[in-house]
């Protein structure tokens, strides 16, 4: 029988082992040096925060596995043997495979700052990543963190539940700049503080001052300031965790090189998720995408393609989510950190600066490109609709109730966001009633 | 500053709740001759023995109701096997029959989980005098006066301390009281302790009693029962916890409008008007108590007590079977069983306010849910031919007899089931024990929800990360991201809409809505909406 193997129990190597299962009979064994059973890597904050306990991240019971008949296994591959299809693991054992999937996952990146490897500093990728931190923020009088990004934040709120006071240093001059454009970034920023994060824009870390003991005692930034800390936390991104496939016959760059069938150089050999490099990524779209969904979506791809359906990655319009602190993000196409020529930009902020929405469209043709949402919550089908219709910005605007996915008897603001539209582009919108018939269209 | 506001208020709270228990040991009794003969004559008891020995052991002052419980109990089995005796003895002489029928006439009826109730209790209950009985109106402020208002003290300073408003539930799994630990465990102790006391023992509550004497006085122009001590305890404790809700809540408008619901419906529909009905001589009526929760509905004494009450009675029984067989199916198609569950239920009430903070203990595991179905499907069916028995006045139904088939559902499911465990294990196994595993009209209301209804909670499309928030908080045991992260709508007789999951999903991924049938369930589709390149190639 075809045997598949994959290396990484994250969301991409899980969804192909499911997904292979249900298309086929093959023998799959998956493999993890870093847990039991796959867990759900963006629940590990709420772990440290007290939400939940370690095994309420793991979304299957352990009867799963068996009763899908993939087999788990608990080792740590050191080398593949592409030519004889064979893994070895670091306890000397090995496994022979007919077809593998590199699912290897990030690891948080480091900038080969002095004192980068001390005690007390660590990001936050892996379930090891999360007992250091456990480990080291015990009775400590302040956090520093590094990067401004997603991961960062939420490591600042899981120090912050826990009374530990945070710095919060961005390289950048406003808040996850790369990716948030200023207005969403400020609000961001401003809620941070809100939550008394001491967050210091344009600021640099220096180096990392060991306290004799190999323990981190305080930083200094590249100004000359220097902040006493037991806790560094390293979130300034994430890079394809693949050293040990590095200088092999695999093509590598900083991802394993795939193409659009997410199939390495080495025929039978594919990698997805976080640790997969597009060699001609997908038009919009980064060649390496480091997000629960697209790892999600790589392994559906990837079980079709190996159980006999060849498929390409072809993700859908682009979609996102987070969230900072109490307030919520989605995203639906694509809202740049900076317009893009020809596309223009509409942005309401409610008055008490918690929510906003901010819309792109092109200005000509006034097909609507993409939104960013704070605050209030949106209907993933409807915009995904819109998006494929490539609707007007009017008509997303003239029917925004049906995207509206805020609980019951929340407020609504599409009539106040439309106003401000029709004032702000001389348009005469109403928006409509919702309408399920109009919803209902767009749910397969 | 505030921290040491919290702990004032946590120390009145426990001041007063010391002192809520300690008046157990500071009552005194007095049974007159004249009150023995009255309670004698009440409970129409013939027995000379007990009359005598009762002028003997019982008549008298007494420190403790404990003691006197224990004596008057002691007399009262003396009298049943003295009786016994003579009937064997009787039997044995070939004694005539209706001599020996006249010495059954003494015979009392003793039922070790009636006995405390049936008689020790209405004799105690009269017979309290001294320093509890003369001061409860002063007790009345220093036990619930000031654990409501050092309650309230230790809660709302939330408001500030917590931060701007969002989900609170940092640390729950590190803290004593809600992870299980020493904490949780002592109030279990005291919660299973507290619901046996009610059920099966009342006069060991005579003090707690005599607190809300005045109120029930006020209210009904009755002395107050155990139940009525129930009753009041019930709304306080929700109040206050219902406030704390609020608090926690205060950014969500649907938690909200529902905490509130619930606070009315338990202090109005199950406390005011039942109270305020037996003032006007009114048979004890809650209004939205639908069988077969309200299990006796349909029994014998309670037809009686309807048909005595006239055309209000009459009303009262047209509206019960009204709300039973049309208003619950109906409200259950058009917004799903939440509108009882967690927006009227007393049961739901006191879970959704007393036991939020246990709500992340429900079992998520495939075996609860198999447990579940088995169990709930199993007391609705109990309930059913219970109830067809009451109807047909049947002595005997299925092979047993109809009164053990009642006597039964009363003691295992109307009392050990949803109280003691239902309420009594909130800290341990979570707190919808009893919605989820017992309540005959969930099991009822949750076949019209997962059958013919237009709610469900819709997963948005892609946007699940499988933290786990959702089945964590879910208090219904329903593993919830199960079904968001395959992008499926959740639809479960078992769900009751407290709208948590949806509180405390991070992305925004689920929603509690009402809408069109069509396409309410979603079809078993393995691949996530983003992905156009599976679809595209299965469409060729």
């Amino acid at each position: 029988m075809t045997h598949i193997a994959i290396i990484g129990n994250g969301i991409s190597g899980v969804t192909a082992a499911r997904h292979i299962r249900k298309n086929s009979d093959y023998q799959i064994t998956l493999i993890s040096a870093e847990t039991d059973y796959f867990f759900s890597r963006t629940a590990l904050m709420y772990v440290y925060m007290g939400h939940m306990k370690f095994e309420h991240t793991q979304p299957y019971e352990p009867w799963f596995w068996k009763k899908n008949r993939i087999d788990l296994r608990k080792g740590y591959v050191e080398k593949i043997d592409y030519s004889d299809k064979n893994l070895k693991f670091s306890d000397g054992s090995c496994l022979k495979y007919d077809q593998l999937i590199l699912a290897t996952g990030s690891t948080p990146n480091k900038f080969g700052w002095k004192g980068q490897d001390l005690d007390g500093v660590g990001g936050l990728f892996s379930k090891q990543d999360l007992e250091r931190m456990e480990e080291f923020t015990q009775n400590i009088t302040r956090g520093v963190i590094v990067g401004g990004g997603l991961i960062g934040v939420e490591m600042a709120e899981m120090l912050l539940s826990r009374n530990i006071p945070v710095t919060f240093l961005v390289r950048e001059n406003q808040f996850w700049g790369n990716v948030l454009p200023k207005q969403e970034s400020d609000l961001i920023a401003r809620h941070m503080k809100e939550h008394h994060v001491d967050l210091r824009l344009s600021s640099e870390l220096n180096e990392i001052i060991d306290d004799g003991t190999g323990r981190v005692k305080a930083i200094k930034t590249k100004s000359g300031d220097i902040i006493e800390c037991g806790w560094v936390g390293l979130t300034a991104g994430v890079s394809p965790n693949i050293k040990f496939l590095k200088d092999t016959e695999l093509e590598t760059n900083r991802g394993i090189l795939v193409g659009k069938d997410l199939q390495t150089n080495i025929p039978g050999v594919y990698a997805i998720g976080d640790c997969a490099e597009f060699k001609n990524p997908v038009l919009g779209r980064r060649s390496i995408e480091q997000v629960w969904y697209t790892g999600r979506i790589m392994g559906e791809t990837v079980a079709q393609t190996i159980t006999g359906n060849l498929c390409e990655y072809t993700p859908g319009n682009w979609f996102n989510s987070a969230k900072f602190f109490d307030i919520e993000y989605q995203t639906y196409g694509w809202v740049l950190p900076k317009l893009s020529k020809g596309h223009k930009d509409f942005y309401w902020e409610h008055e008490k600066g918690k929510m906003c929405m901010h819309f792109v469209f092109e200005e000509k043709s006034r097909k609507f490109i993409g939104i960013n949402t704070f605050g209030i919550r949106l209907r993933h089908n409807v915009f995904d609709g819109w998006l494929n219709e490539l609707a007007s910005i009017e008509m997303v605007l003239e029917h925004l109730k049906d995207a509206n996915f805020d609980p019951e008897f929340y407020t609504q603001y599409e009539l106040e966001i439309v106003a401000k539209f029709n004032s702000e582009n001389g348009t005469t919108i109403q928006p409509k009633k919702k309408s399920w018939k109009r919803i209902l269209k767009f749910i397969s | 500053m505030m921290k040491s506001i919290k702990n004032a208020g946590l120390f009145m709270f426990l001041t007063a709740f010391t002192l809520f228990n300690a008046v157990s040991f500071l009552g005194t009794f007095e049974v007159t001759e004249v009150q023995f003969e009255k309670f004698l004559a009440d409970k129409w008891i013939k027995s000379e023995f007990l009359a005598e020995e009762g002028k003997n052991k019982i008549v008298g002052k007494w420190n403790s109701h404990f003691e006197l419980s224990a004596a008057l109990l002691t007399v009262i089995e003396a009298s049943h096997d003295y009786h016994r005796t003579i009937i064997k003895s009787l039997e044995e002489a070939g004694a005539s029959k209706e001599k020996i029928e006249n010495e059954w006439g003494k015979v009392l009826w003793i039922k070790d989980t009636k006995k405390h109730g049936q008689y020790a209790y209405p004799l105690i209950r009269n017979s309290a005098i001294g320093f509890v009985a003369e001061n409860k109106g002063t007790l009345f402020w220093l036990t619930f006066g000031l654990g409501i208002f050092g309650g309230l003290i230790f809660l709302l300073p939330a408001i500030q301390t917590d931060g701007p408003a969002g989900i609170k539930n940092d640390a729950i799994f590190q803290n004593q009281a809600t992870n299980k630990g020493w904490i949780a465990w002592l109030v279990f102790g005291y919660l299973v302790t507290f619901y046996i006391v009610l059920y099966f023992m009342p006069d060991f509550a005579v003090n707690q009693i005599l607190l809300v004497d005045n109120i029930s006085l006020y209210l009904s122009a009755n002395p107050a029962s155990e139940w009525f001590l129930y009753g009041f305890m019930y709304c306080v404790f929700m109040t206050v916890m219902g406030i704390r809700m609020l608090i926690k809540y205060r950014h969500n408008k649907y938690q909200i409008i529902r905490t509130i619901s619930v606070l009315f419906f338990q202090i109005a529909f199950a406390f005011l008007i039942p109270e305020i009905l037996v003032r006007f001589k009114l048979p004890w009526y809650d209004f939205k108590n639908a069988w077969p929760l309200d299990y006796d509905f349909f029994f014998d004494w309670n037809f009686k007590a309807l048909k005595d009450a006239g055309s209000i009675g009459l009303f009262m029984l047209v509206w019960g079977i009204v709300l039973t067989l049309v208003v619950v199916p109906v409200m259950v198609y058009f917004f799903g069983k939440r509108w009882y569950c967690s927006w009227v239920c007393g049961c739901g009430g006191l879970a959704e306010t007393v036991g939020d903070p246990y709500r992340q203990h429900s079992d998520k595991s495939m075996n609860a849910w198999k447990f579940e179905r088995i169990i709930i499907y199993t007391v609705f069916v109990f309930a059913i031919f219970m109830t067809i028995g009451a109807l047909t006045r049947s002595e005997y139904f299925l092979g047993m007899r109809a009164e053990d088939i009642r006597f039964w559902y009363g003691f295992a499911i109307g009392s050990i089931f949803s109280g003691v465990i239902g309420t009594g294990f909130y800290p341990i196994f979570g707190n919808r024990v009893w919605c989820r595993f017992g309540c005959p009209l969930a099991a009822y209301m949750g076949i019209v929800q997962r059958f013919k209804s237009r709610f469900r909670i819709t997963t948005n499309g892609g946007q699940c990360i499988s933290c786990g928030n959702c089945s964590t908080y879910c208090e219904q045991g329903i593993d919830v991201r199960a079904y968001a992260q395959k992008g499926q709508n959740i639809i479960r007789s078992s769900c009751v809409g407290c709208g948590v999951c949806s509180a405390v999903c991070p992305r925004g991924v689920l929603k509690l809505e009402n809408g069109p049938e069509e396409k309410r369930i979603s079809d078993d589709n393995p691949i996530v909406i983003g992905n156009d390149g599976v679809k595209l190639k299965d469409m060729r």
